[in-house]
């Protein structure tokens, strides 16, 4: 099967731009973590032409202030992809932000034994070259 | 109990094999499990006006079309079901529907996973599972939000749904191990299973390598190549079938999302809408079924199921299942097939071996493993990442 998902020169899978998530990929190279909040239905993510609520196409993009807590995490211990097999042991967790969306993403700056369902985290960017990643790292 | 207007009459399933040495393109599996679920059925083929599969990699596009015109069947009813390893179990309901409404009144349900001929020749091959899942085809969310992340295959999405549900309940390693083995104990007596000869304990499921907190390899099932067939019939052609007919009598399916991240609720699976909506339509209670096959790609998924569908008090599946016997000899028959986790995962047919599982039962045809008294089941297929689920009350006349 061909697979379509685009890797950075070190081999790691990078986000494949769409017009409509590349605000949200501008901003993570700028180091926020920027999402669209509709007028009624408050913040979502992932990037969307319309509210995965109400369906209005009148929201707007917002900074959010970068941080949640662990709502979930896994930790890769074999490489289930196998281009992340330089990044074993990976943390795969699901961040809940403090505006209410959850995210995908991966804990960095701590040993996974550290990590815990409510684990309090801030945003962290990692430059893959063509993209930025969106990480999270125990807050400060 | 429920409705009795379409029966499960007939199947055919092809043992499960990690490497598959006949290599078939889907159109031509389509053909040999067609002609032997009917002469299991004891239906002819003329009688066939409806045709359900899944998708096949050699008819891309207009996949029912292609397969009416390679089996030489004319159909009333053509569908293709895409909500991942639910897709079998929703292919039953929508036969059943397509019956109850008078559409069509015999439907062959086809689920081929063979590897095709290679072009350049050669010998059969090894099953690899893509481990994008299709999440990295142009404009998916998976491939901006998910796949750079390493949220890939399966694994990593059900060990997130463990770890919320070991983080908000008492669930301990060896409980989830027990799953595994009461399993590995009914593969142990069906001649497909592809473990039929390797008994395993909770220490060994414990002892195998981790795969993603909390998973470990024995919780996870090995996938393979394969491929199953069932025939669905009106009442009154089923009365003249080789088996008991088995009645669909009460269906339901939930779908939420895809992609883990955004379940509602990580420790309520989609089995809990859908088990729901099948017991209300089957006018069944829990009480009254003898038999359980639910869809095991993972021992958490098995343990959610069992507290979702209404058998088990929430958040009391842990030590349930260390006080009870999930074996076909045991007190709570579930998966009596070995499950998926000891048959090995057929490709998607691995969500028709526990409707299969369930018919053996019903239809009294399983063997060393029959359980006593088997006349009504609860079937389960889960598909995506604990995304879809669809439920079958099934009945034996």
């Amino acid at each position: 099967m061909r697979v379509e998902q685009p890797y950075a020169e070190n081999g790691r899978p990078v986000p494949r731009r769409t017009p409509t998530s590349a605000p949200y990929l501008d901003a993570a190279r700028e180091g926020r973590l920027h999402l669209q909040k509709c007028p009624r239905d408050g913040f979502f993510f992932y990037p969307r032409t319309r509210c995965p609520e109400c369906l209005g196409d009148d929201w707007s993009w917002a900074d959010t202030n970068g941080r949640g807590r662990v709502h979930s995490y896994t930790v890769d211990r074999v490489g289930l992809d196998p281009a992340q097999r330089e990044r074993l042991p990976l943390v795969v967790a699901i961040v809940e932000l403090d505006e209410g969306p959850r995210l995908t993403t991966n804990i960095v700056g701590c040993a996974p034994e550290d990590v815990k369902v409510g684990l309090p985290v801030e945003a962290t960017f990692e430059d893959l070259g063509p993209e930025t990643l969106v990480l999270f790292q125990p807050a400060s | 109990m429920g409705k009795r207007s379409a029966a499960l009459v007939g199947f055919t399933e092809w043992a499960p094999q990690r490497q598959w040495d006949r290599p078939m393109f889907g159109l031509e599996a389509c053909a040999a499990l067609a002609a032997e679920a009917l002469e299991d059925a004891g239906i002819e083929k003329g009688a066939v006006d409806g045709l359900v599969s899944g998708g096949l990699q050699d008819s891309p596009l207009f996949s029912p079309l292609a397969l009416a015109e390679y089996l030489g069947i004319q159909t009333h009813f053509s569908e293709q079901v895409d909500i991942g390893g639910a897709s079998s179990a929703g292919m039953i309901w929508r036969a059943a529907a397509a019956i109850e409404v008078g559409l069509c009144d015999t439907v062959l349900v086809l689920v081929p996973s063979t590897p095709p001929p290679p072009e350049s020749g050669g010998e059969g091959r090894k099953m690899v599972m893509p481990p994008y899942l299709g999440g990295d085809a142009w404009g998916s969310p998976q491939s901006v939000f998910d796949i750079p992340y390493g949220l890939v295959a399966a694994a990593p999405s059900f060990a997130l749904v463990a770890t919320a549900y070991m983080d908000k309940y008492d669930v301990r390693p060896e409980q989830l191990a027990k799953i595994a083995v009461d399993e590995r104990n009914s593969a142990l007596k069906n001649p497909k299973a592809v473990f039929k000869d390797k008994p395993i304990t909770v220490e060994d499921v414990l002892a195998s390598p981790m795969v993603a907190d909390p998973v470990r390899l024995l919780e996870m099932v090995m996938p393979c190549f394969g491929g199953g067939a069932v025939v669905v019939t009106n009442a009154e052609r089923a009365k003249r079938a080789n088996h008991r007919p088995v009645f669909v009598s009460g269906y339901g399916e939930f779908v939420s999302h895809k992609t883990v991240t955004y379940m509602q609720d990580l420790t309520v699976t989609p089995a809990k809408p859908a088990a729901d909506q099948a017991f209300a339509m089957a006018g069944a209670t829990r009480d009254a079924i003898d038999v359980c096959s639910f869809y095991d790609c993972f021992t958490i998924t098995v343990l959610a199921t069992l507290e979702d569908t209404g058998f088990v008090k929430k958040g009391q599946g842990g030590p349930w299942v260390a006080e009870h016997d999930l074996s076909f000899a045991g007190d709570f028959p579930l998966n009596t097939h070995g499950g998926q986790l000891g048959m090995g995962q057929g490709g998607a047919a691995g969500g028709l071996s526990h409707v299969i599982d369930a018919t053996t039962q019903l239809q009294g045809r399983a063997g060393d493993r029959q359980v006593a008294k088997a006349d009504a089941a609860y079937v389960t297929g889960v598909g995506g990442l604990m995304a879809s689920n669809v439920g079958l009350v099934l009945e034996g006349a």
